[in-house]
């Protein structure tokens, strides 16, 4: 994860790694060997191989799926389908829609909940308070375990009978309790929670590095120009981390539009807990596979997730062309 | 998943296997045309060459089951002298990759289902047939068991090995404190569990938060009021969702829902399990396999069953019973030794191997060793061998995409709110089995 979060952090912001070339030569372009040439395509092609064949080949491997019918067995067995699977899932799959809504409602409450409590532990954390390393690790914890293990530390909290949650409600054990995975008008928020308690962790450990890099001297001449902490907070030290918050917003959106392991833990997926990917999945993997519904279901996906990204690149390489 | 129970301890899967997984799956991502053309090859030829052994691919991973089928192969070879390479492969993963498996490179042999989800890897041409196998065995099978291992062609491919009833479990101890007797239709089922309700009891016990359990709620109510063949030509989309007879199966269930367990949604089979040891629910309606989570021995005892009562035609006549057993790949259908093997599991002799180790099922072939059957094993084998036909749960009778993708989140949603929307099961189940 932390090589993505790398990735996302845009050129500029990246340590300056040697300052351009000048040009002292213009005009006079320097012939490339035969040798630089094989090594430099080979540099180049391999990669683009590489990403034709596993990324794009399927994607668009997927879109042409959607609109076939296919039991997955002979390829003979594939006919083409129309636009029917897309009919199918926005009219007559009932998970649908909830799905979406469930997707959106994942984004604002990680947006509204989530990223600002990663971003308080950020701040708290970065004063030189005793044990700022252990509080760290602490927060990060949940971002390196496993899916199993989530499930089984929720499962704790959550239980009906036997849960720390009910038990503290004092209604363990009665009619009362409440079930929180198995009610489906509580369910949702109970896996938010989960999500939660991993992408604050990661998103504490962005900021930490993004305040670590904001300049001490702005904060002090903030300081003498009178303004108090909220103030240079809000007002120089986090438009000083754009590079860092426009990550953030990208990390937040992708992470909501593919948020999985938690609902699948669960009750894989239904009752109230329906999301995108968690419909892919059943449509696509195991035996109740029908592939062009489940592409489709993909394909939805991959249109929504266009948005962010395509906002994201714009941005960044819209400044570099300009720079 | 599928009427079976949960892997408690699910063996990890030989490091050969697992690559080989990968790589069918991969394989199975790019190379379909490639792998079509290989299943293609060759044909039956039973008996043809004496071959020294065969591979066995085993989706029985859990502790018990995978002994008892050691002990199945173990008395193989030293019957016939022939060796048997044994894959194990955790059973949720070997279920879930079945399709790349059998194009892929699939053992002689295997372990899997009756029903639907047989006849259409039949149909595909992905078995083989072993008529001449049942030439040998049949007499040693029930009409019904036979009926249930024929293909869509009407040529034998799946051999029995056990199965386990479906019905309600109680504890004798409590119905006899309060003096409950076992309901025979319908009407005093809902009377029994309205007085269970008067007496602080949940009436009826119930778990669907892997959703397939509530498919036998669905099973035993479709039968009793449409019959068996209703049940399979539903299952196989040979007739509608949307119709009265299948209204009126929900209308009939609702009946029920406010004697079944509210907590259901959040609770496991095994939860419920545990609910009926405790004596807080009255009756269960489960598999047999309920009794392997009856550990104290004093509650195992305790433990009876009854079938599904009457409710209007054909009385008890149909019991649902998923039947697991053996089948051959069309690789497999060429090896002597595999017919053999085959033949073997379809013996009184090779199925004792097997129960000598896992107890909890029910033999299928006649002249097996039932001296060892505690009553309630005796209970539950009696009612199998008295129903003129077996069904085979829903998720099995079914394609297995109805079952997982639509069947699963619309009871979820029946058992919360008592409604099913049956015009949406009939358009989606339009496009499903269309698609296959």
């Amino acid at each position: 994860m932390s090589a993505t979060a790398r990735d996302l952090v845009p050129p500029e912001s990246r340590a300056p790694s040697g300052a351009p070339a000048k040009r002292v030569r213009s005009g006079k372009v320097r012939r490339l060997s035969r040798r630089d040439k094989v090594v430099l395509s080979l540099m180049v092609g391999l990669p683009t191989l590489i990403q034709l064949v596993f990324i794009w080949l399927p994607t668009v491997m997927s879109v042409g799926l959607s609109f076939t019918r296919w039991n997955g067995l002979a390829l003979t067995d594939i006919r083409p389908a129309g636009a029917d699977n897309y009919q199918y899932i926005s009219q007559d799959y009932p998970p649908f829609w909830p799905a979406i809504q469930h997707n959106m409602l994942w984004l604002a409450f990680l947006a509204l909940v989530a990223t600002p409590l990663g971003l308080l532990l950020a701040v708290l954390l970065d004063q030189q308070i005793r044990g700022s390393r252990i509080y760290q690790s602490i927060f990060f914890t949940p971002v390196m375990l496993s899916l199993a293990l989530i499930g089984i530390i929720w499962q704790l909290f959550y239980q009906r009978d036997n849960g720390l949650l009910n038990f503290l409600l004092g209604t363990s054990g009665t009619p009362q309790a409440v079930d929180w995975f198995g009610d489906s008008s509580v369910n949702i928020w109970a896996a938010m929670i989960a999500a939660t308690w991993r992408h604050a962790g990661y998103v504490m450990l962005l900021y930490l590095a993004g305040l670590k890099g904001v300049d001490p001297s702005l904060k002090e001449a903030a300081a003498i120009d009178g303004a108090n902490a909220v103030q240079t907070f809000f007002r120089v030290v986090f438009p000083a981390m754009r590079p860092i918050n426009i990550v953030i917003v990208v990390i937040t959106i992708i992470e909501s539009l593919r948020a999985f392991d938690v609902v699948y833990v669960i009750n894989r997926g239904t009752n109230g807990l329906e999301l995108l990917s968690a419909l892919v999945i059943q449509n696509l993997v195991g035996e109740g596979q029908v592939i062009g519904v489940g592409s489709a279901l993909a394909v939805v996906l991959l249109v929504i997730s266009l948005v962010p990204i395509v906002f994201y690149l714009s941005r960044t390489f819209g400044k570099e062309n300009r720079s | 998943m599928a009427a079976h129970p949960e892997a408690s301890t699910s063996a990890g899967p030989v490091r050969r296997t697992f690559l080989k997984t990968i790589g069918v799956s991969a394989a199975g991502l790019a190379g379909v045309p490639l792998l079509t053309a290989c299943t293609g090859g060759s044909g039956p030829s039973a008996g043809g060459s004496e071959s020294s052994g065969l591979s066995f691919g085993s989706g029985s991973s859990d502790e018990v089951p995978k002994k008892a089928y050691q002990a199945v192969t173990d008395a193989f070879t030293q019957k016939t002298g022939k060796t048997v390479r044994t894959n194990v492969v955790p059973h949720n993963d070997f279920q879930n990759k079945i399709n790349s498996y059998l194009q892929g490179s699939p053992d002689d042999a295997f372990t899997w289902f009756a029903g639907y989800r047989m006849q259409f890897y039949a149909s595909k041409g992905l078995l083989a047939p072993v008529d001449d196998v049942w030439a040998k065995i049949g007499s040693n099978f029930s009409d019904a068991l036979k009926k249930a291992s024929t293909g869509p062609d009407g040529k034998m491919y799946f051999v029995p090995n056990y199965n386990y009833p479906w019905g309600f479990f109680y504890r004798k101890s409590v119905w006899a404190d309060k003096g409950y007797e076992v309901p025979e239709t319908f009407d005093a089922l809902k009377v029994l569990a309205a007085r269970m309700k008067a007496d602080g009891i949940i009436p009826i016990g119930f778990a669907d938060k892997d959703g397939w359990p509530a498919m036998g709620t669905f099973d035993y109510i479709n039968m009793r009021l449409n019959g068996y063949q209703f049940h399979v030509d539903l299952c196989a989309h040979k007739e509608s969702w949307d119709q009265k007879k299948v209204t009126d199966v929900f209308d009939t269930w609702s009946a029920l829902l406010p004697f079944q367990d509210p907590a259901a949604l959040g609770q496991t089979w095994q939860d419920a399990a545990r609910a009926l040891a405790a004596k807080k629910t009255g009756m269960y309606l489960l598999g047999s396999f309920v009794t392997q989570q009856f550990t104290d021995p004093a509650v195992l005892k305790d433990i009876d069953f009854f079938a599904f009562p009457e409710i209007a035609t054909e009385g008890r006549d149909a019991v649902e019973a998923p039947i697991d057993g053996l089948l051959l790949s069309t690789k497999g259908g060429g090896n002597a030794a595999a017919h053999q093997f085959m033949e073997f599991i379809g013996t009184p002799e090779g199925q004792d191997a097997y129960a000598s180790v896992d107890a909890s099922n029910i033999v299928t072939a006649k002249g097996a060793d039932t001296s060892k059957f505690t009553p309630l094993n005796k209970k539950c084998a009696d009612t199998i061998a008295q129903a003129k036909s077996i069904s085979q749960f829903f998720d099995r009778d079914a394609l297995p995409a109805m079952a997982n993708n639509v069947m699963i989140p619309a009871l979820q949603t029946f058992l919360k709110d008592g409604k099913m929307d049956v015009k949406n099961l009939e358009a989606q189940a339009k496009t499903l089995y269309a698609a296959q």
